[in-house]
């Protein structure tokens, strides 16, 4: 629902590392994001076309590596992924649940030329 | 073509933006308080109780978050020291209020005879967990007639918030809402959140919400 937002970031954050390494082109950025973190990549692909416009990062692929939902029992420290839409620890049943990944939301890498 | 190691996190803008922010109500010593929940749980409302209830011994300023209107800044502007509305309309982002959106309002108020200041997000339980404003405590309100299975649907929010109300307690005879699940639920996520019980409309439970209030915003200093 933000998109805009976070590719403005993007689109900053690649120029400025951009300029940092003397690139004169950001041919693809490899970004990580978790599946909780509610960003469509679609969306901020269709973004970043516009708003990378003019500049070194235009034409630049988006890559993205999504990182499934993990959670952390709690109370026996058992590590699981989501089955169902109540967090429960397979294991030992119980609800106290941790977030252990699916909030990342990241520029991992360029590549540059 | 060659490849550069990046790790950076994208939401760091509006971090930063926010550190910027809390730093600046540290050195006014004001108590800031991020209050979210979907459209029509009761924001403006819980506001309005806690401004009713601790007018006399806090010095309060109110921000208003919304698409448009100024609706809720009329609703809370008598009993306020200061109100700001901001309507996100016509900015980049419109679901919720961001650190930099907030940044020009505290310098509109006079922090220095503010000791709490209550920030009212854009009502939405997915957008405002991911955007840190400069607040001191996150409070998520869910209300009775939404149902009860909203830390369920929109986990982030509830693992972030140090308070969830429960509001429109005097709507538990008519509506299927199983507090004991929802507090397992909020619980479970989050074994520190604080859970408050309480209907703004007839005031039940705002004692304990009250005391709740001026404990934090004691620890956080004494002007």
């Amino acid at each position: 629902m933000h998109e805009f937002g976070i590719t403005e970031n993007i689109v900053n954050i690649a120029i400025a590392k951009a300029d940092e390494a003397q690139a004169s082109k950001v041919v693809q950025i490899n970004l990580v994001v978790g599946e909780m973190a509610g960003f469509v990549p679609d969306c901020i692909q269709f973004y970043f076309d516009s708003l990378s416009k003019d500049t070194i990062a235009q034409g630049a692929m988006l890559h993205f590596e999504l990182v499934p939902t993990q959670l952390r029992c709690r109370n026996c420290s058992t590590i699981f992924q989501p089955q169902d839409t109540i967090w429960a620890c397979p294991k030992c049943r119980s609800q106290s649940i941790e977030l252990s990944k699916g909030r990342e939301l990241y520029i991992e890498s360029m590549e540059v030329e | 073509m060659k490849r550069i190691e990046v790790i950076q996190n994208i939401l760091e803008a509006n971090e930063t933006v926010a550190r910027r922010n809390q730093q600046l109500l540290n050195v006014h010593r004001v108590f800031a308080i991020n209050i979210m929940s979907s459209p029509g749980a009761g924001k403006t409302s819980l506001i309005q109780q806690t401004l009713t209830n601790l007018k006399d011994r806090l010095n309060i300023a109110v921000i208003e978050g919304d698409v448009a209107s100024t609706v809720d800044a009329e609703k809370v502007q008598n009993n306020a020291k200061a109100v700001i509305q901001i309507n996100t309309r016509n900015m980049p982002e419109s679901c919720s209020l961001m650190a930099a959106m907030l940044e020009p309002a505290l310098k509109d108020i006079p922090l220095d005879d503010i000791d709490l200041l209550l920030i009212e997000n854009v009502g939405n339980l997915i957008c405002p967990s991911e955007f840190a404003l400069g607040e001191h405590k996150r409070i998520v309100i869910s209300s009775l007639p939404e149902g009860d299975d909203k830390p369920i649907k929109y986990p982030l929010i509830f693992i972030d918030a140090n308070a969830v109300i429960i509001n429109k307690m005097d709507l538990l005879p008519y509506v299927d809402f199983d507090i004991a699940a929802f507090r397992r639920a909020v619980a479970g996520l989050n074994p520190e959140a604080e859970i408050f019980e309480l209907s703004c409309k007839t005031g039940e439970g705002i004692e304990r919400w009250r005391s709740w209030i001026l404990a934090q915003v004691k620890s956080n200093a004494i002007k």
